[in-house]
């Protein structure tokens, strides 16, 4: 058979029960490196945040970061995770160039954190289900240089003309959280996997340990799979190696399910080997086997001195951790009085926060979900931003509905104000000014553009004198248009219908 | 001091440090009689692998500028000292006595010299070794070997066999070394000079390029007690930038030499580390000192360390699996030597080509060994086993010293060996360090000084005095007395004995 056969979804799942395992690697927002005080800004120019200690120059020594293990600590504890009393790190021993030392600082048989769980929510035909994602471990890494590889067409090492590295990724401070094997999924699965990730992304901007950017690659998620048939064995898994976006780890599940089904199915079988995920195909292919389990000669970092964060200090870190994001959620729904769905909305659009803020700056909840869920993110997706990098603020969302209020501008109108401050006009007063667009508030303005109105259509006038008050919408609509939505709808009715004579 | 440059070569660090702080002598003329000796010898010795003749006059000519300017100046203020190619030194180059290295100059200090010129040392040059630091006889250096001044066919001892064989050569009054499992105490036995393997911990790593990283430390060398104490207390101390460093007041090892007195003392010989396998003129020698420190008026009591047994095994599972580990970066992708990089070879094969051409025969042996040890499957076999001996050993001494304030021994079975003698004998060579290596296991302190020659080929024989973690200046006052009554028997140090070259 070829790699590329696949079976749909529902008729793998038919069959077979997926096992899923994540491991997921997230850069901490340290200001400085694991082991030295190099920076660890994004972006910077290649190989200038280095020192002897993250290039691993001879004779150099690491000494780790307090604010790191505060950090993986804190994560730990948010996970509902033991935290070691004792630990060391541990070198994983392997040759690579974007490796400084060809050894890897990590964790090995003493993580640092272990035992812990996440509860993670997913929306179902029968509504919202909750799973319990129970976690392995936590423990604490360096990360690797980056490489770039020129020449040649694979992108990879192996047919490149020649590849460039950059070590100012060396040795910035990872967590790796892993899951235990995740079971009883079934066909929610991919969406199992997506919610946990998630949720993971949530706490961690809770925790304030990391501000989790997945464009920058400072979340990567490898994702095994393995499938197997009710009441037998679990099968052999595959690994599909960062996995670096929401989506992709739904479509990486998916599509590893849908693989998998259907080399078992033609009778072959499934190869633990590492896989990469393809976003623009929304399929994985083979890289590295793993049948010959690669030896990391592990052993206990002999440079550094053993983690032992005092039993008093946890109980500290304890008390620092914010409200959990599923508790959050269940206060807020509760607060703004809307259903699980209206919140997972919300949650959806990544605006939580900002409508937490929003509602803090004293707008309604619901105003403050309308304008962050409607046009401001139809805006966001038109422009390919993120909410945040708008230039909408909460403070701002307040003004307007401040002016909306107090009838100097109507909905339509704030509309134009926040394209305005999106696209850097300002304020919302400077833009209201600059573009005009302060409501028609004068009677005799309003009163003439209805004379006009009524002199164009006479029929209409006549039903509304007749009684018909229903038919007032027409000429509310051509006063409007007349002023450019610059009038207030409900007071144009009502001054049309005095002018008439007419009551509701 | 209007002494010929000729009688300044042979002065202690410390009456030259006095003789520069008085104004007698400058630091330019002591350190250029010190670059002239090793002009006209080192042909000879082969201690040097690197002289920095500039950098040297430069720093002498700042400590004269400083004495002139009436600036305070440390004990060793001006004195001239060769460095171990073992530690960084910026912009000085570094090999750690290896070809895979050549050329490599490091872009920063490591902490050791760093402290160095904060006393206002005067680094000659970088002196040579066994590669990585992996032997016992400077055989094993990528750059050749160092003779022993005393008898030039024979072995400095090793792995610092250029810093023993610069202080008996005269070319440096100071030399640092680094002690894994011996590489300060046995050159110094074999050459008739003393040399403290601190406490782990006492002196920084940071720079110091690893070989085994839970045993390696860097110490002092010299040619007397004092001078030896007066290097460690410039070099000791806690380091933020090396997480094993101890963070507690460095022992008052200058007071300690000073005092040189033993009275009270009680003094424990390790009953296994003496009798067969032990050269019959070291055991002679080592019964007259320990009879000397009996005169003193020192308790001797015999103590026994049953686990010594296991050492040399647990030893050579624990340094060749940290070695294997330590030497990876060596591969030819950001410094040093690259081999085969011909556009058309990939990067695994650039890497190995490099570490088969850059590293040595005992490198390679080491690198295989520690990569058996920690695969896995053999893992809990040996490196597991292997620290389950060294807290053993650990305990023996734990209980040797509730009832003796140190212990000695031999700091070798035999005297200098002939170059060639063992090199293809690697077993036969490990065997050197069988008396040096439990203080390393163990990380507690331990000195060599001289005691004498052997009557039957007439070469120094060195003894070993061990002491707790933290507790070095027990070293320095039993080897300040131990030396002090010596002395007055011969009439001078045993250096003096060295045959001119």
């Amino acid at each position: 058979m070829s790699g590329n056969d696949i079976i749909p979804f529902e008729e793998a799942l038919a069959i077979y029960r997926p096992v899923l395992g994540l491991e997921t690697h997230v850069e901490l927002g340290t200001n400085s490196k694991m082991f030295c005080s190099c920076a660890t800004a994004f972006g910077g120019e290649a190989n200038t945040q280095v020192c002897p200690v993250c290039l691993g120059l001879p004779g150099s020594m690491p000494v780790v970061n307090e604010m790191a293990v505060e950090s993986a600590i804190r994560m730990g504890l948010a996970l509902n995770c033991s935290i070691a009393e004792w630990c060391r790190f541990a070198r994983k021993n392997y040759f690579y160039p974007d490796m400084p030392k060809d050894y890897q600082v990590s964790q090995y048989d003493e993580p640092l954190c272990s035992n812990g769980w996440l509860d993670v929510t997913v929306e179902t035909d029968d509504g919202p289900q909750v799973f319990r994602v129970e976690i392995e471990r936590v423990h604490m890494e360096e990360d690797t240089g980056k490489l770039t590889h020129a020449g040649g067409d694979t992108g990879r090492i192996h047919g490149a003309d020649y590849s460039l590295v950059d070590y100012n990724r060396a040795g910035i401070p990872l967590i790796e959280i892993v899951t235990k094997p995740i079971v009883g999924t079934g066909a929610l699965a991919p969406l199992v996997a997506k919610a946990y990730v998630a949720e993971l992304r949530d706490l961690m901007r809770a925790l304030g340990v990391s501000d989790v950017r997945m464009e920058e690659g400072s979340l990567r998620c490898d994702v095994n799979c393995s499938l197997h048939k009710p009441g037998e064995p679990w099968g052999t898994r595959s690994e599909t190696k960062n996995v670096n976006s929401l989506r992709s780890v739904e479509r990486s599940v998916r599509s590893e399910i849908e693989r998998q089904a259907a080399v078992l199915e033609s009778g072959g079988r499934v190869v633990q080997e590492t896989r990469h995920f393809h976003e623009d195909t929304g399929r994985t292919t083979s890289g590295r086997s793993k049948e010959q389990a690669e030896d990391y000669r592990y052993f206990p970092e002999p440079d550094l001195v053993p983690v032992a964060p005092s039993r008093e200090w946890v109980e500290e870190l304890r008390g620092t951790l914010p409200e959990a994001p599923a508790a959050k959620r269940a206060r807020l729904q509760s607060e703004w009085g809307i259903s699980a769905v209206e919140l997972q909305t919300v949650v959806n659009a990544g605006a939580l926060e900002l409508v937490v803020e929003t509602v803090a700056d004293g707008v309604d909840p619901a105003a403050a979900r309308k304008w962050w869920t409607g046009e401001l993110l139809r805006t966001a997706n038109d422009r390919g931003l993120e909410l945040e990098s708008l230039g909408v603020t909460p403070a701002h969302i307040a003004a307007v509905e401040r002016l909306i209020a107090a009838g100097t501008i109507n909905d339509k109108l704030a509309r134009q104000v926040f394209e305005g401050i999106v696209n850097g006009e300002g304020e919302p007063e400077a833009i209201i000014a600059a573009r005009g667009l302060a409501v028609v508030s004068d009677d005799s303005a309003l009163l003439s553009a209805i004379d006009e109105a009524l002199a164009a259509q006479p029929d209409v006038a006549e039903k509304i004198r007749a009684g018909k008050v229903q038919a007032a919408g027409a000429i509310v609509g051509a006063v409007m248009k007349a002023t450019r939505g610059q009038a207030d709808a409900a007071k144009v009715r009502a001054l049309l219908l005095e002018h008439l004579g007419v009551s509701e | 001091m209007t002494t010929p440059a000729t009688d300044l070569i042979r002065q202690s660090a410390g009456t030259l440090a006095d003789a520069i702080a008085a104004g007698e002598v400058s630091s330019v003329e002591v350190t250029q009689a010190h670059l002239d000796r090793i002009d006209a010898v080192d042909g000879k010795v082969h201690a040097f692998l690197h002289i920095d003749t500039e950098g040297a006059l430069a720093a002498a000519r700042a400590v004269d500028a400083k004495r002139a300017a009436g600036e305070h100046l440390g004990p060793l203020a001006g004195v001239p000292l060769g460095l171990k190619d073992v530690l960084t030194q910026k912009g000085i180059p570094t090999t750690a006595g290896s070809r895979i290295l050549e050329g490599w100059r490091p872009p920063y200090d490591s902490t050791v010299v760093e402290r160095l010129r904060a006393n206002d040392i005067v680094i000659l040059g970088k002196t040579n070794m066994d590669e990585f630091a992996m032997g016992s006889s400077t055989e094993h250096s990528g750059y050749g070997p160092t003779h022993n001044p005393w008898d030039l066919d024979r072995i400095p001892g090793g792995s610092g066999g250029g810093s023993a064989a610069a202080l008996a050569a005269f070319e440096a009054p100071l030399t640092i070394g680094s002690d894994t499992g011996g590489s300060i105490r046995q050159p110094a036995s074999v050459t008739g000079t003393v040399g403290v393997k601190p406490t782990y911990g006492g002196v920084s790593r940071y720079g110091l390029i690893a070989l085994a990283s839970s045993l390696d430390q860097a110490g002092p060398c010299a040619r007397n007690v004092m001078d030896t104490a007066l290097l460690h207390a410039a070099i000791a101390g806690h380091d933020p930038r090396d997480s094993t460093s101890i963070a507690q007041p460095v022992p008052d090892v200058v007071a300690a030499a000073k005092r040189a007195d033993v009275r009270g003392m009680r003094i424990g010989l390790v009953k296994e580390l003496s009798g067969e396998g032990y050269q019959p003129g070291v055991s002679q020698r080592f019964t007259e000192a320990v009879q000397v420190l009996t005169d003193l008026g020192a308790e001797v009591v015999e103590v026994s360390c049953p686990s010594f047994e296991y050492a040399l095994g647990a030893y050579y599972l624990i340094l060749p699996s940290e070695a294997s580990s330590n030497l990876a970066r060596f591969d030819g992708m950001r410094y040093g030597l690259r081999v085969g990089d011909d556009g058309e070879r990939s990067v695994e094969q650039v890497m190995s080509l490099t570490r088969e051409a850059g590293f040595g025969a005992e490198v390679k042996r080491r690198i295989m060994l520690g990569t058996y040890a920690l695969s896995s499957g053999y893992y809990d076999a040996y490196y597991g086993s292997a620290q389950k001996v060294r807290t053993l050993i650990m305990r023996d001494y734990a209980r040797a010293f509730e009832s003796v304030d140190v212990l000695v021994s031999p700091t070798c079975p035999t005297t200098a060996f002939k170059i060639g003698e063992m090199v293809d004998d690697p077993l036969a060579m490990y065997l050197n360090d069988i008396a040096t290596i439990p203080i390393n296991l163990a990380g507690i302190c331990a000195m060599s000084l001289p005691v004498g020659l052997a009557p039957e080929d007439g070469l120094p024989v060195g003894f070993q005095i061990m002491a707790p973690a933290m507790a070095d200046d027990r070293l320095y006052n039993v080897g300040g007395a131990l030396e002090s009554a010596l002395v007055d028997r011969w009439g001078h140090l045993l250096i003096e004995e060295a045959p001119a070259l």
